[in-house]
C-alpha cells in the first residue's frame, strides 16, 4: 500500500526521525496559515499525489513568504498533475504540504529493506544521496554500505554508529545520525514495513549548526501486515487508486489493469503471469491480470467475472483454471451467477483443469450459455485472440 | 526413491478443524497419505472424519509419530503454527497459507536457524505454496492429486497452479514425476530452488527436472549458478511473468539488494547461459522437456 508523502512524515515524526517543519493543507488560506505559523525563511509547496515526478510536472514550488505561498497553492490545489507515473490524464491534486525549505549542504541516501537471501532486514546507505540510487548500486556497488539485522535482538547501536562513521559525517552529527538510523528501524518494524527510503537524507543548516533530517522519504506497507496495522489502513486515499483494483480487493480478489481487450480471470499469480504471456505471443493484449485466488466463494468469483466485463476495452474473456485448493464447479457457478445479472455480448473462451473439473464442465454445458471451450493454455488463448478477429 | 516424502511419512494438519483444513485433509487421505492426527489447540480430544486431534504439535507427535505436518491455519498465526511444530521435532513442516505477514517469516527462518543449528535438520516447505507430493506414495498439500503419474521428473515451482500445468503435461508425454515441490511465492520460504535442485540431484529417481520461476528476487538466478556447477541431470526452466508491467511488486531498494536484477527476460538469460532449457510458453514446458531427454 501507497500513502501520501505528508502521512509518511508524520509517521516518521511520531517515531522521532527528524523531519523538516511543515503540516498538509486543503485550501490556499490554510497554506497560508501554516506558512506564518512556521515563520521560516524560504517555504515549500508540494502536490500530495502518489507519482513520483512531481517538480517537473508543476506540483512543487519555492516561496519567499506566506502571501507567495498561497499562490502557490492556489495554482497547485485543483490542478490535473501529469508525471511520468501518473499516465497522460494526471492526477487531481487535492492536498498540498506547506513545509520550511532549509539550506541543504550536503545529500546522502538511506534505505531498509527485507533482504531475501539473507530473510533478514537490511540497511543501506550512501553518500550519494539524492540521485537515482538504483545507477550507483549497479555501477559504484562500493559506495553503498550495509548492515544486516538479526531479529532476535533487532538493530544495534553500534550498527547505526558503523552507518554513520560509514556515511563520513561530521563528529557533531554521529549522535543524531545514530538516532534517527534508530527510530527509522523502530518506524520499520513496528508499521511492518517492507520499504522504507530516505533519499536525500540530508544535512541541512540549523540554527545552532548542521542538523540531519529525513528531507524526502517513500514507505511501502507488506499488505499481508494490514490486518494488524490499522492505523495504515486508515491512511488509504481511495482517490489514487483504481476503482476496480479497490472493488476487486474489497472482495479478496488480486486484480491489476491493464491496457489490452482480453479478460482474462486465472487462479494463482504464476499462471494470471502466464496466461497474460500467452496471449501476448498469440499475439493478443491482456485487459487485465486478475487473480482469484484459491478460497474465492461463488459470489467472489461472481464479482471477479462482472467486474472484467464492466471494462469497456474488454472484447474477450479468457477463463483459464487449474483447480486446486480453487475448485472447478465454483468458477462454473460463478460464472453463471454473472451472467444472470450482467449481458455477456462478448466471446467467453473457457479452460477448466484440476479439483472438481468434470462438475465445473458439466455445470457449464448444461447451462444455455454460449462459450467455447478449450483445452489447453495455448488453445485457449489462440481460441481468445481468433474470438475477437473474427 | 523420491525426495523429502514417501508412502511411510506420517502427516500431521495443524488447522485441520477449519473448513479448508478438513477438505484438503480429506483429499490427502483419499491419495493415500498417512495423515495419524490434527492440531488445534481447544479441541483436543475430538476426531475429524476419524483423525485424532490434538491440543498440540507435541501430543500429536509422541501420540503419532508423525514426521511431518501441513500447516493450515490462518495467515495471523501461521508463524507461531511453524515454529511450533519445530520445536515439537517435526522434521519437514510444509505451510499452505497465504497471506503471511514477512516480518513473521523473517522471525520463523531466524527460529529455525537456531533450532538447526543444535538439531541438524528441519525443512520448512512455503509458505503460500500447493505443497509437495511423491505421486502414487504420499501427497501434503492442495495440488489435485489426479494429474500425477510416478515416474521420473522432478518439479520445483514458485508458483502453484503453473506447477500443475507442468505436471499435467509431464503426465501426458507419459513420463511422470519423481517429486513435485511447490516453494512458494512469498519473499521469504523455508526451502529454495537450490535447496530443492540439490535433492533431486542426489536422487536416484530423479532423471531431470524442471524449475518454475516468477519475476522478482534472485532465487532463480542462485539456481541457475547452482545448476551449472553442481547439477548433472538435465534441467528445464520456465520463468512467468515476461509481460508483467514493471514497478507493480518491486520498490527502489528491493532492486539495490539484487543488483537491478528481477525481470523475466533477465532471468532467461541467466537460466540459459547455466545450460537449462528455457520454454518459450507455458504450454510448452512438456516439449521443452521431452527435447533435452
Amino acid at each position: 500500500m501507497n500513502i501520501h508523502e505528508y502521512q509518511a512524515k508524520e509517521i516518521l515524526a511520531s517515531f522521532g526521525v527528524a523531519i523538516p517543519r511543515g503540516k498538509v493543507a486543503k485550501t490556499p488560506a490554510e497554506a497560508e496559515e501554516i506558512a506564518v505559523e512556521l515563520d521560516a525563511d524560504l517555504y515549500v509547496v508540494k502536490a500530495q499525489i502518489h507519482a513520483g515526478g512531481r517538480g517537473k510536472g508543476g506540483g512543487v514550488k519555492l516561496a519567499k513568504n506566506p502571501t507567495e505561498v498561497k499562490t502557490h497553492a492556489e495554482e497547485i490545489l485543483g490542478m490535473q498533475l501529469v508525471t511520468h507515473q501518473t499516465g497522460p490524464e494526471g492526477k487531481l491534486v487535492r492536498k498540498v504540504l506547506v513545509a520550511e525549505a532549509s539550506e541543504i549542504e550536503n545529500e546522502l541516501y538511506l534505505g531498509m529493506v527485507i533482504d531475501r537471501g539473507t530473510s533478514r532486514i537490511t540497511l543501506m546507505a550512501s553518500q550519494e544521496g539524492g540521485v537515482d540510487i538504483e545507477k550507483v548500486a549497479a555501477e559504484t556497488p562500493d559506495k553503498i554500505i550495509k548492515q544486516t539485522v538479526d531479529p532476535t535482538v533487532g538493530l544495534q547501536d553500534f550498527q547505526a554508529r558503523q552507518l554513520a562513521f560509514g556515511l563520513n559525517l561530521s563528529a557533531e552529527l554521529i549522535r543524531p545520525t545514530t538516532k534517527l538510523i534508530s527510530n527509522l528501524y523502530q518506524t520499520f518494524v513496528a508499521c511492518d514495513c517492507s520499504l522504507v527510503e530516505i533519499n536525500p537524507l540530508a544535512i541541512v543548516a540549523g540554527k545552532e549548526g548542521s542538523e540531519i533530517i529525513a528531507l524526502d522519504s517513500k514507505i511501502n506497507f507488506d499488505d499481508n501486515a494490514l490486518y494488524r496495522q490499522t492505523k495504515i489502513e486508515a491512511l488509504r486515499d481511495e482517490h489514487e487508486e483504481d476503482a476496480r483494483e479497490l472493488e476487486a480487493k474489497a472482495s479478496g480478489l488480486s486484480y491489476i489493469s491493464l491496457d489490452g481487450n482480453i479478460g482474462c480471470m486465472v487462479n494463482g499469480a504464476g499462471l494470471a503471469m502466464s496466461t497474460m504471456d500467452v496471449i501476448k505471443l498469440h499475439g493478443g493484449e491482456p485487459a487485465n491480470f486478475l487473480d482469484v485466488g484459491g478460497s474465492a466463494t461463488t459470489e467472489a468469483v461472481a464479482h471477479a467475472f462482472r467486474l472484467i466485463l464492466s471494462d469497456s476495452k474488454v472484447e474477450a474473456v479468457l477463463v483459464n483454471i487449474f483447480g486446486g485448493i480453487m475448485k472447478c464447479d465454483t468458477i462454473a457457478n460463478g460464472i453463471l451467477e454473472a451472467v444472470k445479472q450482467v449481458n455477456l455480448n462478448v466471446p467467453l473462451v473457457v479452460r477448466l483443469e484440476g479439483t472438481n473439473v468434470e462438475l465445473g464442465r458439466q455445470i457449464l454445458s448444461q447451462s444455455s450459455l454460449d462459450l467455447i471451450t478449450a483445452d489447453s493454455l495455448s488453445d485457449a488463448a489462440e481460441k481468445t485472440v481468433r474470438a475477437i478477429s473474427a | 526413491m523420491s525426495i523429502l516424502v514417501d508412502k511411510n511419512t506420517k502427516v500431521i494438519v495443524q488447522g485441520l478443524t477449519g473448513r479448508a483444513g478438513q477438505f484438503h485433509a480429506q483429499q490427502c487421505v483419499a491419495y493415500g497419505t498417512q495423515i495419524v492426527g490434527g492440531v488445534t489447540p481447544g479441541k483436543g480430544g475430538l476426531s475429524v472424519d476419524g483423525i485424532p486431534v490434538f491440543d498440540t504439535v507435541e501430543a500429536a507427535r509422541i501420540a503419532t509419530g508423525a514426521d511431518a505436518s501441513m500447516v493450515y491455519v490462518p495467515a495471523a498465526f501461521s508463524a507461531d503454527a511453524v515454529m511450533e511444530a519445530a520445536k515439537a521435532g517435526i522434521r519437514l513442516i510444509i505451510c499452505i497459507t497465504e497471506g503471511i505477514p514477512v516480518l513473521d517469516m523473517v522471525k520463523v527462518k531466524r527460529y529455525l536457524e537456531g533450532l538447526n543449528s543444535d538439531r541438524g535438520e528441519i525443512r520448512l516447505i512455503g509458505p503460500n505454496c500447493p505443497g509437495i507430493i511423491t505421486p502414487g506414495q504420499c501427497k501434503i498439500g492442495i495440488m489435485p492429486g489426479y494429474i500425477h503419474q510416478p515416474g521420473k521428473i522432478g518439479i520445483v515451482s514458485r508458483s502453484g497452479t503453473l506447477t500443475y500445468e507442468a505436471v499435467h503435461q509431464v503426465t501426458q508425454l507419459g513420463l511422470g514425476q519423481s517429486t513435485c515441490v511447490g516453494i512458494g511465492g512469498d519473499p521469504i520460504n523455508g526451502t529454495s530452488f537450490v535447496d530443492t535442485l540439490a535433492l533431486f540431484e542426489a536422487d536416484e529417481d530423479t532423471e531431470a527436472a524442471i524449475m518454475i520461476g516468477e519475476i522478482g528476487g534472485t532465487a532463480e538466478e542462485e539456481a541457475a549458478d547452482f545448476v551449472k556447477r553442481e547439477v548433472s541431470k538435465p534441467v528445464v526452466g520456465f520463468i512467468a511473468g515476461q509481460t508483467a508491467p514493471k514497478g507493480k511488486r518491486m520498490g527502489h531498494a528491493g532492486a539495490i539488494i539484487s543488483g537491478g536484477k528481477g525481470t523475466a527476460a533477465e532471468k532467461i538469460e541467466v537460466l540459459q547461459a547455466a545450460g537449462i532449457a528455457v520454454a518459450k510458453s507455458p504450454a510448452e514446458m512438456g516439449q521443452t522437456l521431452a527435447g533435452v531427454l
